[in-house]
């Protein structure tokens, strides 16, 4: 499988990613590269073996349902806030989002 | 032609009944100041990593037995990746391929009375996930206020085939759904707060071929925007088909100001969410141990609880039907037949959905609130079955039940002396002095007035202050008016 320039150029836009066509060329290239790799793995026979959804073969370990988090006197919200581009009354603030 | 078929699914998103949230241990209490519940794992701050909450799995698993489905061994939790401000991490963690539950059935009633029908609705699915925040779009000099309190609360997914055939049906559907939540705990149903709330699927197309192209209609919060909305976008389809038109794919906002249904910006990657397993999560496994301990701690079901009231209790459908809509209720019910003994099933039915229902509405309290509880009313119920009072009487010592006058209804009884007189002697005493009292009635009576024989009575219990037994007073009364 190969990729075109029009694919590469969606699979940046789906990420926010803004790249030009010499860019875009680049990517291209790069990851028809990571395609062959994964085409090379798909030869091997997998079949009878169960898919994995991680690395590693253990099960996710569970917390109590319990507030841990607390922040009553809003001085951590503060902390926070401190390093956004900007906030107001306790939100926030971004672009205006229009739907 | 054959007439357009309606097909409609739901997708609804229950909001989990844990303190803390999905992922971190920040409170998913309803209303605080925005931004005072979101943690760094809430805020997606560089290097936090998501743990997941016991209690909303729980939820999941409980969710799963009731409606009779597969709660999967193992479960993956999957990353949905889109951007908007109010989803910091820019993906949304979810399930995809392997959900936490598959399959099960919902059983509802639609419509009332004689054209009422029951009908199955299986489910697809049903999987965890987190909420995004909130986004406001009041205007902060030209910008979006991001508040993240309700960004990583837990969320069950509820995905129904498309088996609904009508908007009512699909309102019946959301109902019982609605019901059921509640009444395992998983979820308050509080649809102002959006912990209940519902996407549907509509199209319609003709019977015998494939289904249509559908729409979705997103977020709808309430029982009659979901019946409005399913009800102006399938004519709006069948118009559309019917003028020659084509229907579009496309995800559509209700606006109830206008009842009308208006597809969002479309976009042609909105639906390219690019699903992988969350690296960050292991897969969660769900073992025999576990299911069997949350089964243990299920309450009977609303179905199986109906069937006991008809068939243990001898209810009519309509009144098992009504006083299992809760957990709450049917368990007040019980309460009451509990003390007022089996026998008494029907008539503790009609007090709790009688008068105890029409006052709790006039002081808009849930049943939960009740200020006579269930014993105090099995106790008067079982007086009122046994004639020490009479059905009159009892409603006296229910308000006096209910203002705290006094704690038991034998007590009221005694203290009020409202002891039913059903010595026959006394009666006919109180019968011989109204007859001789009332020429004028007794006269009209036996020129063939009906209405003169109420009034005799009306006199007897008068004189009785209220305290004669009726079948009795008016028995007796025949007999003499007869003589």
């Amino acid at each position: 499988m190969t990729l075109t320039l029009p694919e590469v150029k969606r699979i940046a836009r789906l990420a926010r990613l803004e790249v030009n066509d010499a860019e875009a060329e680049t990517a291209r290239q790069q990851l028809n590269g990571i395609f062959s790799l994964i085409e090379a793995m798909q030869a091997v026979d997998t079949s009878g073996v169960e898919p994995m959804a991680h690395a590693q073969d253990v099960f996710q370990r569970l917390r109590e349902d319990a507030v841990t988090h607390t922040d009553a006197d809003a001085r951590q919200r503060a902390l926070f806030q401190s390093v956004a581009p900007e906030a107001e009354a306790g939100l926030y603030l971004v672009p205006r989002v229009i739907e | 032609m054959k007439p357009w078929e309606i097909v409609i699914g739901l997708e609804t998103h229950a909001q989990l009944a844990t303190v803390s949230k999905i992922f971190s241990g920040a409170s998913t209490a309803f209303g605080a100041a925005p931004n005072t519940q979101a943690s760094p794992v809430d805020l997606a701050l560089p290097g936090v990593l998501p743990v997941l909450n016991k209690g909303a799995v729980e939820c999941a698993i409980k969710f799963g037995l009731a409606v009779g489905a597969t709660v999967a061994e193992k479960s993956v939790f999957a990353r949905k990746n889109y951007f908007y401000p109010d989803l910091p991490k820019g993906y949304q963690i979810s399930q995809f391929e392997l959900p936490v539950v598959e399959g099960g059935q919902i059983v509802l009633s639609v419509g009332q009375g004689d054209k009422a029908y029951e009908k199955r609705v299986n489910l697809t699915r049903a999987h965890l996930e987190e909420d995004a925040g909130k986004s406001l779009h009041e205007d902060f000099h030209g910008k979006t206020g991001i508040d993240l309190n309700r960004a990583g609360t837990p969320l069950l997914e509820i995905v129904s085939e498309p088996d609904m055939r009508s908007a009512d049906e699909a309102v019946a559907y959301a109902r019982a759904l609605h019901a059921l939540v509640r009444w395992i705990g998983i979820c308050d149903g509080n649809m102002q707060e959006g912990s209940f709330r519902c996407d549907a699927n509509v199209s319609v197309h003709r019977p015998g071929t494939p289904f249509g192209t559908r729409r979705e209609i997103k977020n709808l919060n309430s029982f009659r925007n979901l019946k409005e909305a399913i009800e102006y976008e399938i004519r709006w389809q069948i118009e559309t088909l019917e003028d020659g038109g084509r229907i579009e794919q496309a995800t559509v906002l209700f606006d109830p100001a206008t009842g009308e249904t208006r597809a969002m910006r479309t976009k042609e990657d909105a639906h390219d969410y690019r699903y992988f397993p969350d690296p960050d999560l292991l897969p969660l496994k769900i073992d025999r141990t576990w299911l069997d301990r949350v089964c243990k701690r299920l309450p009977e079901l609303p179905e199986a609880r109906r069937q006991r009231f008809v068939t243990d209790l001898g209810l009519s459908a309509y009144d098992a039907a009504t006083l299992t809509a809760t957990l709450e209720t049917a368990d007040y019910f019980e309460a009451t037949v509990a003390v007022a003994g089996k026998a008494s099933a029907k008539l503790c039915a009609n007090w709790v959905m009688g008068d105890l229902a029409a006052r709790l509405n006039r002081e808009n309290l849930g049943i939960a609130q009740s200020p006579v509880a269930a014993a105090q009313l099995g106790g008067l119920i079982a007086r009122v079955a046994d004639n020490t009072v009479s059905n009159a009487i009892g409603k006296k010592v229910f308000e006096a039940l209910w203002t705290g006058a006094g704690q038991s209804a034998d007590a009221i009884i005694e203290a009020q002396g409202l002891k039913q007189i059903t010595d026959t002697g006394a009666i006919e005493k109180l019968v011989d002095d109204v007859i001789a009292a009332n020429p004028a009635n007794v006269a009209e009576y036996q020129a063939g007035k009906e209405k003169a024989f109420n009034a005799l009575v009306g006199q007897v219990m008068k004189a009785a202050r209220g305290k004669a037994n009726p079948q009795q007073v008016n028995a007796l009364l025949k007999q003499k008016l007869a003589e």
